[in-house]
């Protein structure tokens, strides 16, 4: 009796400590990007997307590009705590990094994109953000003899259209995957790759009895492709509600990737943090806002250096630095 | 004789009730759906079934439809809970996860 009474007592203890540790293979990168069928990863396809991508003339002022906000010097984001659109309009939400959107199922904040072709043209046709009328960026690209060349490489047949376009900017997207970082070393076995506190960190962040941040930061690109009111002080967003009117998703936004996440401060879909440790405090407070509060956060009573270890933790999921050359653009 | 016909009367009863209304459990395991422990994305019953969602996952998941034949919001729930809905008229329903979007199934109610 009194054995088995010890032996329930340390079941149940082992299972408090740590819910959700996840096999070590499931951190380590997908050996292939994904890409749909119907428009598979080509180097000319992703030659013509960073052209795409960097050319101002996509927008409606011929002055805003895509890597204005997604510059990739800045992690692939911007660095403000929200998007400046067209005519210097400052927006509602973060310009959240393209990096490794490849791996993520919806697209946007809010979701609102099944793939990154479904995404692609969004901001540029958006009037707050770069204000393009579609068809005139068509006419305007069909006239550049580089654009038609480039794209009669990449999409045989198919023409300069709103569809290659967007085809266009996906396959370059695929390619903007994060590198590897100290964290993946320490997962392939390196035990010198990272801290002993970012080890303890990266237990912390597990562990469902502590930080607990693994339920919706999880595998590869930690994340889970879901949604999440994390109760921000003052947040007015409906977020995900807009698109899935159940009221769980309202005040909901995309989990997004810690991968780089050194590189793009401010935090949070409204930016509204600077610092990871800001973050970090956030959730030990179990959110400030409880209306619709995400049943997964709660008080977590981290002590200060379990919260200091699990921010060195995330500094270990920053890659090596991305050389990235700028396109000279087609005339 | 009368006793006979009174456990004839309740085995018919019993009968009728069983092949009326069946009952199925669809668990939400690793962010799928899944019925006895394989991934269901499609899934056939009959107009008065049952079907319990059990989340087997340490953390949250909501089940809700706005199909035209169910709507409902069975809201969040922790590990090892589950709540039932009875689909009462036949059509397509599409049950998905409000949290994880890549949690959907389809219902035939036939």
């Amino acid at each position: 009796m009194k054995s088995s009474m010890m032996m329930t007592v340390m079941i149940g203890l082992l299972l408090s400590m740590n819910l959700q540790a996840a096999p070590k293979e499931d951190y380590l990168r997908p050996e292939k990007v994904p890409a749909p069928a119907s428009n598979k990863i080509t180097p000319e396809r992703v030659e013509l997307g960073k052209a795409l991508f960097f050319d101002p003339r996509l927008s409606g002022s011929n002055w805003i590009s895509c890597a204005t906000c997604h510059n990739p010097a800045l992690g692939w984001s911007d660095g403000l705590p929200t998007a400046i659109g067209h005519g210097m309009k400052v927006l509602g939400r973060a310009t959240p990094t393209i990096l490794n959107t490849a791996y993520q199922r919806k697209q946007m904040w809010d979701g609102r994109f099944r793939s990154l072709e479904d995404q692609a043209l969004g901001p540029i046709a958006a009037d707050v953000e770069m204000n393009q009328d579609l068809d005139e960026v068509v006419a305007e690209l069909k006239v550049i003899p580089g654009y038609v060349s480039m794209f009669e490489k990449a999409y045989p047949g198919e023409g300069v259209s709103q569809a290659t376009i967007a085809k266009a900017l996906a396959s370059f997207e695929r390619t903007v995957v994060s590198t590897e970082a100290p964290f993946d070393r320490w997962i392939k076995g390196d035990e010198t790759a990272i801290s002993e506190s970012a080890k303890n960190g990266f237990a912390w962040f597990e562990d469902g009895s502590k930080g607990n941040c693994a339920a919706c930061h999880m595998g590869f690109n930690f994340m889970d492709d879901g949604f999440h009111n994390v109760g921000l002080k003052g947040n007015q967003d409906a977020g995900r509600f807009a698109e899935v009117p159940v009221p769980v998703m309202k005040g909901a936004f995309k989990t997004p990737t810690l991968r780089d996440i050194t590189l793009t401060a401010p935090y949070m879909h409204n930016g509204m943090y600077a610092t990871l440790e800001e973050v970090v405090a956030h959730y030990n407070r179990g959110g400030d806002t409880k209306d619709n509060l995400d049943p997964n956060l709660k008080p977590l009573n981290l002590t200060a250096q379990e919260q200091k270890d699990i921010v060195e933790f995330l500094k270990t999921l920053t890659g090596e630095p991305m050389v990235v050359t700028v396109p000279q653009l087609p005339q | 004789m009368k006793s006979r016909v009174i456990i004839l009367l309740g085995s018919l009863l019993l009968a009728a009730g069983g092949a009326g209304a069946a009952e199925y459990t669809v668990a939400q395991h690793n962010k799928t759906f899944e019925k006895d422990g394989v991934k269901v994305e499609k899934m056939t019953i009959k107009a008065g079934d049952t079907v319990h969602f059990k989340n087997m996952d340490p953390w949250f998941h909501n089940v809700f439809s706005l199909s035209d034949i169910k709507t409902f919001d069975l809201g969040s729930y922790p590990q090892g809970q589950q709540k039932s809905v009875v689909f009462d008229k036949p059509g397509t329903a599409e049950v998905e996860c409000a949290i994880h979007p890549q949690m959907l199934m389809e219902l035939e109610v036939q």
